[in-house]
């Protein structure tokens, strides 16, 4: 990312996003539990997190598949948390965000021929005229996206993984959209499509100048695919800043656990990785966290009283050259 | 080393009514006593589908043309299937890879862990839940004497795929198969029960067959690699082989395609593999081989012996073919390999004592 001296301008700004599910109940379970966080126009924003921390929550509530318990999510300036569902206001924020799901398998109707799955939202928002226009935009799509017309009438049974995660995309593509949520979207694929899959993603956001918010659980590909990076963990941000920062300097015990855990495939590397175990006390309620600025563009989730010691990590950190953690002398 | 499992020029065709698909074509190997062998592969390549066959789990459908599996002296291919049903759960177990499904979520999961002990040493009820606390306990579940009446949905995920493994291992086998154990499980779990798994390899002194896609859990766990693609084996050595001096160009693909701290573009490899139900006369990977020769689609490359460890299919290492220049990332890797090297000549630790 770039920045020409410009202020970037924020396509998503999340201001202190709730999603309780059975709220006020006895079971009631905080998903989301007051985050804050902006995406810049163009750029890929990373959310990692294991199962459970809340980050597809996080992406489903920010395309309003959910409706939000308490906070604010701006979408070019213009709250959409509280627009009500089949408005038009709905339907025209949701022709500018898509999503691209992580089950190829079942996100594609097995009973829908392809054209029709991929021209489903040029039909909902009556973006074409006719059959004839309809047809040439989706063949349009499928090249786009590395597949041919004569894979137009077929069903998705007939398609592999990696092939049912490129019409997902081109589904996702269709309306013209500006910001495309994207949820694990190569977590079902193998190694050598994921990389292709990827790629793809990449082009077609230089192409049409994209912006992604990008869910995962695989570390090392959302490092790679990121500008930015918030770590999600109880419904919560640890940590967000670029990814460099993030993998190089990180500063919660969270971020640093997580790091430490990823396996990489290089055997010397591996015999030393000592994965730091994570201590959740220290999210203990009795002190007041929020998402604090350490040094400029990294933020920790971290008590007043904690700042100083996270700032000297970070000014220590930076000194040094940057390390794994992984490969630090053990505690 | 003494060889405890012997697989020899296994093939397994499944009947389709689109016709036989050639699932396992022509796959030997071996598994060391007290090693740990991974066999990684992509989804389709047959990694499943061996494991399958030493267990005498294929389905209905297979037929097993050729091959040997021998184990003790016998063929677990010959046998029948009381014989079989003997040493499955007993001298070979197996770990699988959706903790949520494996278990049977009608039992306590105490009963589930003593059953094979009931079966196969026809050990008194209780006696054998004594042993299955105890199993418990050795695989990590805290307060395991309060939770043996517990069923599974009780559990978190990585502690279910505890209880897994706890069933697999109660009976001290010689061999444990784990297909996959860890992809359904977040990676903090995931290095959890890899390193339980370790532990459990040296307190137990059992070998084991790990397959799994992910090359980083392979690093961190293998003694040796076996690389699958379209019902092949195409490379395999010890793990400091295959991950720092690959020679088939799909090793080099695989490892060129995970992300490195440096990487600016991610190296894909182009198109997908091939339909076994008309498997390429060649080498099945040629059609996506940037270094593919004239010979690739014409004639299998046999193995060819780069050290007496690490063997490749691919016609590169003929001697007759031309010098090719891997991918720089593998360049980097062998550099990375030759430092290793060095350092340890100099006397330095050996890499491994930890």
């Amino acid at each position: 990312m770039q920045n020409n001296g410009e202020p970037r301008k924020k396509i998503v700004e999340v201001k202190h996003l709730k999603q309780y599910f059975n709220a006020g109940r006895k079971n009631e379970v905080k998903a989301i539990d007051d985050i804050s966080f902006d995406i810049y126009e163009g750029e890929t924003f990373g959310l990692v997190g294991e199962s459970g921390s809340g980050k597809s929550t996080t992406g489903r509530s920010i395309i309003r598949l959910y409706d939000p318990t308490g906070g604010e999510i701006l979408f070019n300036g213009q709250d959409i948390s509280k627009i009500k569902k089949h408005s038009p206001q709905m339907l025209e924020f949701r022709r500018e965000m898509q999503m691209i799901f992580q089950d190829p398998y079942a996100s594609l109707n097995p009973r829908m021929k392809i054209k029709d799955i991929i021209a489903e939202g040029l039909d909902v928002h009556h973006l074409v005229k006719n059959d004839a226009e309809r047809d040439a935009r989706v063949e349009e799509l499928l090249d786009l996206v590395g597949l041919n017309k004569d894979h137009m009438t077929r069903y998705p049974h007939e398609f592999s993984g990696g092939q049912r995660q490129r019409i997902g995309i081109a589904r996702a593509l269709a309306v013209k959209p500006r910001f495309i949520i994207a949820d694990e979207p190569i977590s079902a694929l193998d190694v050598s499509i994921q990389a292709q899959v990827v790629n793809l993603l990449e082009d077609i956001q230089k192409d049409q100048n994209l912006t992604y918010l990008f869910i995962a659980h695989d570390l090392s590909m959302v490092k790679y695919i990121s500008d930015r990076i918030a770590v999600m963990h109880n419904g919560r941000l640890m940590e967000l800043s670029t990814s460099d920062e993030v993998y190089n300097y990180p500063l919660h015990p969270y971020t640093i656990s997580l790091l430490s855990a990823v396996p990489l495939p290089d055997p010397e590397y591996e015999r030393h990785r000592k994965p730091h175990p994570y201590d959740a006390s220290i999210e203990d309620e009795s002190k007041d966290r929020y998402l604090q600025e350490i040094i400029p563009g990294h933020s920790v989730f971290a008590s007043d009283d904690e700042v100083p010691m996270y700032r000297e990590m970070a000014e220590k950190a930076h000194e040094k050259q940057p390390v794994n953690p992984a490969v630090l002398p053990g505690d | 080393m003494e060889k405890i499992l012997d697989v020899k020029d296994l093939e397994i065709n499944f009947h389709t009514f689109a016709g036989d698909v050639k699932a396992i074509r022509d796959v030997s190997f071996h598994l060391n006593k007290g090693e740990t062998l991974a066999i990684v592969g992509e989804s389709g390549s047959g990694k499943s589908v061996t494991v399958r066959s030493i267990m005498g789990l294929l389905a209905n459908n297979s037929n097993v043309p050729n091959g040997q599996i021998m184990f003790k002296d016998q063929d677990l291919l010959k046998i029948s299937a009381r014989q079989m049903e003997k040493i499955r759960g007993n001298d070979i177990s197996m770990i699988f890879q959706d903790p949520m499904t494996s278990l049977d979520p009608t039992m306590p999961i105490g009963k589930q862990v003593a059953e094979p002990l009931l079966i196969h040493n026809h050990m008194s009820r209780a006696k054998a839940m004594e042993r299955a606390e105890e199993v418990l306990e050795l695989v990590g579940i805290p307060n395991a004497k309060n939770r043996i009446k517990d069923y599974p949905h009780q559990f978190s995920g990585g502690q279910r795929q505890r209880i897994v493994i706890a069933i697999a291992i109660v009976n001290y086998p010689e061999i444990l198969i784990a297909d996959e154990p860890t992809t359904a499980l977040d990676v903090t779990i995931q290095s959890q029960i890899i390193e339980l798994m370790k532990e459990l390899q040296d307190k137990i002194e059992t070998s084991i067959i790990f397959i799994t896609h992910d090359l980083g859990v392979v690093a961190g766990i293998a003694d040796r690699v076996a690389v699958m693609y379209a019902g092949k084996i195409i490379e395999y050595g010890s793990v400091d082989e295959i991950f720092y001096d690959p020679r088939h160009p799909y090793t080099w693909g695989l490892l060129n395609s995970m992300p490195t701290l440096e990487s600016k573009k991610l190296y894909a490899i182009p198109g997908t593999p091939p339909n076994l139900l008309n498997p390429p006369k060649g080498d099945a990977f040629a059609p996506r081989n940037e270094y593919a020769m004239a010979i690739d689609y014409e004639a299998m490359p046999p193995f060819f012996k780069v050290t007496d460890t690490h063997y490749a299919a691919t016609w590169l290492l003929h001697p007759d073919a031309p010098k090719v220049q891997p991918p720089a990332e593998i360049l980097r890797r062998h550099e990375l390999y030759h430092k290793y090297l060095a350092e340890q000549a100099k006397g330095g630790v050996p890499a491994d004592a930890e």
